[in-house]
């Protein structure tokens, strides 16, 4: 450290191993990133917005959303379930005493308690649910054990985190989601709710455009400003818009009134509605629940 | 270190080439402070009452916020931190500062790319990265004048006439690389047409992020304070030994943090934040112990004066960077992260560390420079009492905010709950900033009071030079009898 030339150095040479690591590496590993594939599905993820959408984005930039709402959902482990849905041509005594033999299987042992347990005071009705637990390799054992017998079973994967908990999300987020996005933003600050799927929680425009101008009216104790200025109070025409809000109370325009949603409101909306990431990848996977179960 | 500068003519020459460039940096620095703490302000209001100012798109709270963490950050904090290193440089150099009309245009291109960066903000046309907000005509202003008072400043290093290099050296020439390495990166990848795709644009957002707020503030912060304290102290940098590592150990730790635990990356990546995180209390400790040791015994009264304010700004460096690095262990990032905890802290780094060391500087220099003393010396210590009382309340119940919010989101609560936990926290730190608002206005109000006379003085002299020749020839018998 007694010339210049030296503190020039180590500057430079701490900085650019951290450039090194931290702009060129990812760039490189991620920098040609392609979409990846829904798992047991042959669409690809993610889709490319629509251009409202798209321009959405840009509204989400411009008005700063990020600052006080992040998009990324966080995921602390995952539970595995197996569930029997069909006992084929067995019955459940047998069943049970199958499944009390089976107990001696070194990868079950660790769980035999609980999966015996849970059979005590069953007395045939399906679904069950044999297998409930973090340890996926239990799982997968116990379903290929059962698969010989002529019995069905389902596997489920369900992500565990308080994110999931609340609902933000079906699985974490992933590098994947956000390969279309320009800016991506990811936010630092939750003092909204995370909106990474808020396209599967609220997906109807018509409320989305409603919280926006007027967040209390759909939220009674919102923190979040209202955007009235994307909005267009006008006096209603020939015929009202089939875009005007229906509000109510103190919150309605006055009569002979409407509001209705500028471009950029219906831009932001479309891209809020755009914000899912609920199917499950090779890195975050999950079973989704079908309704018609 | 307390480098023997002899206060011969030389001292003089030096504070005089140093005079117009600092004016120009302060004098808008200190501008862009009052108007940053304001922009702070009206953003924590909304928190109190959303419909505030609400109607207007200029000020909706998503753009508020960053332009209110960019006018501190880039129109306070970097400007007066140039102006302080120039000064710390020539004195060191035991010259005057060279091309010392560079740093004057310079200043003033800094303050038009922060002007031009923030209306850009106000109007939507933030790049949507955290710290990388301005737009890029606003980029490219601020890195040419980066640029020009670097070329300054190393000019004035190169050409110095006393040989020897200090800490201080160390940390500020360092800073002076930093900047526009990580400005032009990062600028040129995220503020760019073709932009890289997915997540790359957010990990180069951190490193520039952390490498700026954390890095390049702890460099010139710490070199500044590794100058004023032996020197107000009037003894040696303690343990110079310990310097050199704890130089060495943040720039080469400190560069690898930044990229949040749980992060939808490559997990490799967040791992080694982690880990650089954790090594860098190692330079933590080295200049705590440091500062402890050139302070402790120092006979030295302070009472609000700006040895204080460098005193404050090294506890809230140690106490910023250890909230920093446990927030990037993973167990309590868990429940910190996308909390007001990381606002609380980035708060402490900027108001609490960098300020503060920034305002003692300036207190300390500014009476040298211009040769004459603060035109309200007793605003001065005002100034420092109530920024510490502000600062403390802004930063200690958000860090609380914080963890309470964090717990209850990470128990699985309901959002609106977590929500209303924070909010009853943010009252008591809206009163802080107040109170940093009203200490920023003592110090504007100093520092534009003496540039408006210095001003003056300057007119009165021209307006005596205009005269002179006239009335020299008006009454030439006179001048010859004197004579
Ligand atoms: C000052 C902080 C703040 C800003 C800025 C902000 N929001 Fe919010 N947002 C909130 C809060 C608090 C809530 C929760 C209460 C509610 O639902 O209104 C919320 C809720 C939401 C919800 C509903 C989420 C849910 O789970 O029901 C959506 C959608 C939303 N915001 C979109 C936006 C958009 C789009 C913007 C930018 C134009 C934005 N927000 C800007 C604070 C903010």
């Amino acid at each position: 450290m007694r010339t210049g030339i030296c503190i020039f150095m180590a500057a430079f040479i701490a900085l650019g191993a951290s450039w090194c690591g931290f702009v060129l590496a990812p760039m490189l590993q991620l920098g040609g990133a392609k979409q990846t594939v829904i798992l047991q599905s042959a669409d690809n993820w993610p889709q490319q917005r629509t251009g409202e959408a798209t321009l959405g984005l840009q509204v989400y930039r411009a008005y700063g959303c990020a600052a006080c709402h992040t998009e990324q959902v966080r995921q602390t482990g995952a539970a595995f379930e197996v569930t029997l849905t069909s006992l084929g041509t067995q019955k459940a005594a047998d069943f049970k005493d199958f499944i009390k033999s089976l107990m001696v299987v070194p990868d079950l042992a660790t769980s035999s308690n609980s999966i015996v347990g849970s059979l005590d005071k069953w007395n045939g009705e399906l679904p069950k649910t044999l297998y409930s637990g973090d340890d996926g390799d239990v799982a997968s054992a116990l379903a290929d054990h059962l698969k010989p017998v002529g019995v069905k079973t389902e596997t489920r994967i369900i992500a565990t985190g308080p994110d999931i908990a609340r609902g933000w999300g079906s699985r974490q987020s992933v590098a994947a989601d956000y390969l279309y996005d320009a800016p991506v933003q990811l936010g630092s600050l939750r003092a909204g709710p995370d909106l990474a799927n808020i396209g599967v929680r609220a997906p109807d425009a018509n409320w989305q455009w409603q919280h926006l101008y007027a967040p209390k009216s759909t939220t009674p104790n919102s923190t979040m400003p209202s955007f009235k200025f994307l909005f267009e109070v006008r006096a209603v025409g020939a015929a009202p818009s089939p875009d005007a809000l229906k509000l109510a109370g103190a919150f309605a325009p006055a009569a002979g009134f409407e509001v209705v949603p500028k471009p950029e409101a219906k831009e932001l909306a479309a891209y809020l509605l755009s914000l899912k990431a609920n199917v499950p990848l090779y890195e975050a996977p999950f079973t989704p629940v079908t309704l018609a179960k | 270190m307390n480098p023997t500068e002899n206060k011969s003519s030389c001292a003089n020459e030096i504070d005089a080439s140093l005079r117009v460039p600092l004016l120009a940096l302060f004098g808008g620095a200190a501008l862009w402070l009052v108007v940053g703490l304001v922009l702070g302000l009206i953003a924590g209001i909304k928190f109190h009452a959303p419909e505030f100012l609400s109607a207007c798109p200029l000020l909706t709270y998503g753009r508020v916020a960053p332009a209110a963490n960019d006018a501190i950050l880039y129109g306070f904090c970097i400007p007066a931190a140039l102006g302080v290193m120039l000064w710390i440089f020539a004195r060191l150099s035991q010259m005057p500062l060279a091309l010392p009309l560079v740093p004057v245009v310079a200043a003033n291109l800094w303050h038009l790319g922060v002007l031009v960066g923030l209306g850009g903000i106000l109007l939507g046309e933030s790049t949507g990265h955290p710290w990388l907000e301005f737009p890029r005509a606003a980029a490219v202003l601020l890195f040419a004048a980066f640029m020009l008072i670097a070329v300054s400043a190393a000019a004035t290093f190169g050409w110095r006439k006393e040989r020897t290099l200090y800490p201080s050296h160390w940390f500020m020439f360092a800073a002076l690389l930093w900047f526009p390495w990580i400005y032009s990166t990062a600028n040129l990848f995220l503020n760019s047409n073709k932009v890289p795709r997915g997540v790359v644009q957010s990990i180069i957002g951190w490193w520039f992020a952390n490498n700026l707020v954390f890095v390049w503030l702890a460099l010139v912060g710490v070199g500044i304070a590794f100058y004023l304290l032996p020197k107000i102290a009037g003894r040696a940098l303690a343990n110079s030994g310990y310097a050199q590592f704890a130089f060495l150990t943040l720039i080469l730790f400190g560069t690898w943090c930044g990229v949040p635990v749980g992060a939808p990356v490559p997990a490799w990546l967040p791992a080694l934040s982690s880990a650089a995180a954790a090594l860098t209390i190692v330079p933590l400790l080295a200049i705590l112990i440091i500062t402890i040791k050139t302070v402790c015994g120092a006979c030295v009264s302070c009472k609000g004066g700006p040895f204080c304010f460098v005193k404050f700004g090294m506890m809230s460096f140690i106490l910023s960077g250890i909230l920093y690095i446990s927030a990037a262990c993973p167990q309590y990032s868990r429940v910190l992260e996308f909390t007001w905890f990381g606002v609380a802290q980035t708060q402490l780094q900027l108001l609490g560390f960098a300020a503060m060391i920034l305002f003692g500087a300036i207190y300390e220099l500014l009476p040298q420079v211009m040769g004459k003393p603060l035109p309200f010396p007793k605003f001065a210590k005002a100034h420092f009492f109530i920024t510490m009382i502000g600062v403390l309340l802004f930063v200690v119940p958000l860090l609380i905010a914080g963890v309470e919010q964090g717990m209850k989101l990470h128990s699985g609560a309901a959002f609106a709950d977590a929500n209303a936990v924070a909010l009853k926290f943010l009252r008591v730190s809206t009163t802080g900033q107040l109170l940093v608002l009203l200490g920023a206005l003592l110090f504007a109000a100093n520092l534009l009071v003496m540039a408006i006379q210095w001003k003056l003085g300057v007119i009165k002299c021209v307006i005596a030079y205009i005269k002179s020749p006239l009335e020299a020839s008006e009454t030439p018998a006179t001048t010859e009898v004197k004579s």
